[in-house]
């Protein structure tokens, strides 16, 4: 007979069961199993098996945008708590729905406010933090081109009053 | 015994007075006579605050509960590196170290000034004291670390187990050598606006500083971000959270005035701009400090807060800041402009990047403050996060780093761009290829992503190739006469090593960050004993259980062993679960696989029960990519800085002899 993997006897083990009963639960266990996995199967909507690895990767970026509604400033992505785990679920669910990114963006701002967008909205409010540094880039580039050449001999140095007597009074002694 | 914790508590009061006598030394002297006695006070400050803040720390390691803060940040079972941090762990202590550097940095002028121009040095001097009084009576009024209990309890409640780390232990004093070191460069900044006179010498004499703040401040946000990484548990370095931003905005100050400070020195240009980043950059620090502590920002790292300081820090931040600003806008249009440049010179070059850094600095503050002025203003919250960052900061960013290899060859005042190119060309070419060759192995989810990783290894391949171009015309290499080259490398001035270095640092930390970015996969599911969890070629399986009792936890780990594509094995890593009595908290370990520069990173969460009796864990398990370079990409910029400072013209109270008349 082959040894049972090391990974059962284990789990049991902490169970405190005795050796015999080991192969009639994994037997049950097995049987739970594959009946709780059909009936799953059935429960799910068909959508959610048209999962592409493209549907993936987007819920995945998806997933940094949206805030952790009820943690610190932590998105759904890295956050492991209860709720962020179910709004991932509700975006995979979106994305095989067939909606677009702009949609659920949408859904979820209409649902929980701004603070769930890590990607604050395009809005008359915000004008400001999405144009002022573009804009001081873009203003203070100007400002430089304008005032590239001006007509000005170089002086290197600035004397102030006191030096200018001091080099004064030193002209003199030569002189 | 307890007695020694008076004395400290008569050091702290004394180093409050001898920082009001060292600026009222100075104000009543306006700058002379009397003022000059201003130096020898400042010594004495730094000394009693040191002996203060010694005191806080025989506390800890004593374990004298009879001290409030020892009582809530200590325990008897502590490790004794973790007795000490918790000296800074509190809000109390951290404000008490923040003191203690910036009296010693106050000491520095003294010990290292002596070749200064005497009204400039005790100018500064009397602005520093101003300092040190409003943040050592800060921390003595508001938030004392050595007030006491009546009756000392037994047992403390120790510190918060995420604070017990290596990383963190040294995090906050690298940090506040940085945030504080910038106070130097604001006294003098403020100190040379009163006296109307900005040269060449004060630019040259505020670099070193600015130097060493910045390298300060380089390693202590690297060690921020490490200990982020693999303490919290969530695989990533940084989440462009509030408190991380804090620390992000004086640094990006600071490089600029380093950048800016360099023109000042050697064209004596910028004047005015390079003034108003000195003051910024302080201004920043102490916004940091405001914004962490005052408890105005939700964020993952504060863990030390409380509103009603925070009003007092922000009426210390305010008069300070405004203070300096007032005075800057009444000095600054008398400021003498100083050399003139031609338009394609490095001077362009680095008003280009100081232009672009002010800019995204721009993005970072609005970011981090957008939230709150809305809360406050319209009664709206929202949120700022990584996106925002990528869309606004990276393309500004993208431009700034582009430019650093061509300012590096660019000469003063006048300098040829098309020359400057040709010789760019071979390091250019080289970085598309190594950029086109690394994209080939991404497929992202969009086009963008996959520009964007083009994009970003282009930069860094840039930096670093380009660097490595700046060097060789520093040698003046030729390929026919190496042998030439390599024997003039001795010659070559370490500032320009140190330059070479942290352009390359940086360009290693991009590459670091962006393929960790895009290239990242991770996975959670919950796991029983033996299974199994492919992630990429990686194959994660859970082996067995084990305990273990460490000296102030209990922790239960399990042994997990991780296959690579070919079924070898890698390494065996042993995530725990930390359990603290003393604080009664569970802290999740994060276990690393090392390998030369990927990292494999397992965290394990609470055990579960489930329907068949079976326990299982949620695992989260990531393959991290290139991660170790955006770690170490910074230690090589911070290298680069100290690098610099080790440069006999650059050195701390190296003054310029020649600038005396």
């Amino acid at each position: 007979m082959k040894l049972e993997p090391r990974m059962h006897t284990n789990r049991h083990e902490y169970l405190g069961l005795p050796a015999g009963w080991i192969h009639v639960l994994r037997s049950i266990e097995k049987t739970i199993r594959v009946y709780s996995c059909l009936f799953a199967v059935l429960l799910l909507p068909l959508h959610a098996f048209a999962a592409t690895p493209q549907d993936e990767a987007r819920a995945r970026q998806l997933f940094t945008e949206v805030r952790c509604v009820q943690c610190q400033s932590e998105s759904i992505a890295d956050s492991d708590a209860q709720i962020a785990g179910d709004m991932r679920r509700e975006i995979r669910a979106d994305i095989a729905g067939g909606k677009t990114d702009a949609q659920i963006r949408k859904e979820l701002f209409a649902h929980y406010g701004d603070y769930v967008l890590f990607r604050p909205r395009f809005s008359l409010g915000n004008l400001l933090l999405w144009l002022l540094p573009p804009l001081i880039a873009l203003i203070g580039g100007v400002i430089l081109w304008r005032s590239r050449r001006k007509p000005a001999e170089s002086t290197d140095y600035v004397l102030s009053d006191d030096e200018e007597k001091k080099l004064r009074v030193l002209l003199k002694k030569r002189d | 015994m307890t007695h020694i914790n008076e004395i400290g508590n008569y050091c702290l009061v004394l180093a409050f007075c001898l920082s009001l006598a060292q600026a009222g030394l100075v104000i009543a002297g306006k700058g002379r006579g009397i003022a000059r006695y201003a130096e020898g006070v400042s010594l004495a400050g730094a000394v009693s605050i040191l002996i203060a803040f010694g005191v806080l720390i025989f506390a800890f390691i004593r374990s004298d509960f009879s001290v409030v803060n020892v009582y809530e940040h200590s325990h008897t079972d502590k490790p004794l590196l973790y007795k000490i941090s918790g000296a800074w762990g509190s809000h109390e202590g951290s404000m008490l170290l923040w003191c203690t550097i910036l009296l010693v940095y106050g000491a520095m002028i003294t010990l290292k000034g002596r070749g200064l121009p005497e009204g400039l040095k005790l100018k500064a001097l009397g602005v520093q004291g101003l300092l040190g009084a409003a943040f050592v009576g800060f921390t003595l009024f508001s938030s004392n670390p050595l007030a006491r209990l009546a009756e000392a309890p037994l047992q403390g409640q120790s510190l918060n187990p995420a604070l017990q780390d290596p990383a963190l232990a040294f995090h906050p004093p690298m940090l506040y050598m940085g945030y504080v070191g910038m106070s130097v460069v604001f006294s003098f900044a403020v100190a040379a606006l009163i006296e109307g006179r900005l040269d060449r010498a004060w630019a040259r004499w505020i670099r070193p500083w600015v130097l060493l703040a910045w390298s300060f401040l380089t390693i202590g946000i690297t060690l921020g971000a490490f200990w982020a990484y693999y303490e919290l548990g969530w695989g990533g370095w940084w989440a462009w959270d509030p408190v991380e931003n804090a620390s992000f905005m004086p640094w990006l100050a600071a490089t600029a005035l380093l950048h800016s400070a360099i023109v000042m020195e050697k064209r004596d240009s910028l004047k005015a701009w390079t003034v108003f980043l000195g003051l910024l950059a302080f201004t920043f620090s102490m916004m940091g400090a405001f914004l962490v502590r005052s408890g105005l920002l939700t964020s993952v790292h504060s863990f030390a807060v409380d509103p009603q300081r925070g009003i007092l820090l922000a009426a210390i931040l305010l008069v300070t800041a405004g203070g300096g600003f007032t005075l800057f806008a009444l000095r600054a249009p008398t400021l003498a402009p100083g050399g003139l440049f031609a338009t394609v010179s490095r001077e362009t070059t680095l008003v280009l990047n100081n232009l672009l850094i002010s800019a995204a600095l721009c993005s970072v503050f609005l970011g981090t403050l957008y939230p709150i002025l809305m809360q406050a203003l319209f009664d709206k919250t929202m949120s700022v996060g990584a996106p925002y960052y990528l869309l606004v900061f990276c393309p500004i960013m993208v431009a700034a780093l582009l430019l650093v290899p061509i300012a590096g060859l660019m000469s003063w005042k006048r300098a040829d761009l098309k020359g400057v190119l040709q010789r760019l060309m071979a390091a250019f070419a080289v970085a598309v290829l190594a950029a086109a060759i690394g994209s080939l192995f991404y497929r992202g989810p969009t086009l963008l992503s996959e520009a964007e990783y083009l994009i970003g290894l282009l930069v860094g391949f840039w930096l670093i190739f380009g660097s490595v171009r700046t060097l060789m015309q520093a040698l003046d290499f030729r390929m026919n006469a190496i042998g030439v080259a390599l024997k003039r490398l001795p010659g070559v001035p370490l500032a320009t090593w140190g330059m070479i270095l942290a352009h390359v640092g940086l360009g290693v930390f991009v590459l670091g960050a962006v393929v960790e970015s895009h290239q990242k996969l991770s996975v959670m599911q919950g796991m029983a004993l033996g299974d199994n969890v492919k992630l990429g070629q990686y194959e994660l399986s859970f082996q067995s259980l084990y305990q273990k009792t460490g000296a102030n936890y209990d922790a239960q780990g399990g042994v997990f062993e991780i296959k690579d594509g070919r079924g070898e094995v890698i390494c065996q890593p042993k995530p725990q679960r930390r359990f603290y009595p003393a604080s009664n908290q569970v802290q999740s370990k994060v276990a690393l696989c090392f390998t030369p520069l990927d990292d494999l990173y397992v965290v394990m969460a609470e055990p579960q029960v489930g329907a068949d009796g079976a326990m299982t864990w949620q695992v989260r398990f990531f393959y991290n990519p290139w991660v170790r370079l955006i770690f170490f990409g910074p230690l090589l910029m911070a290298l680069g800085g100290v690098l610099s400072l080790c440069d006999r013209r650059l050195r701390l109270g190296i003054v310029q002899k020649a600038a005396k008349v």
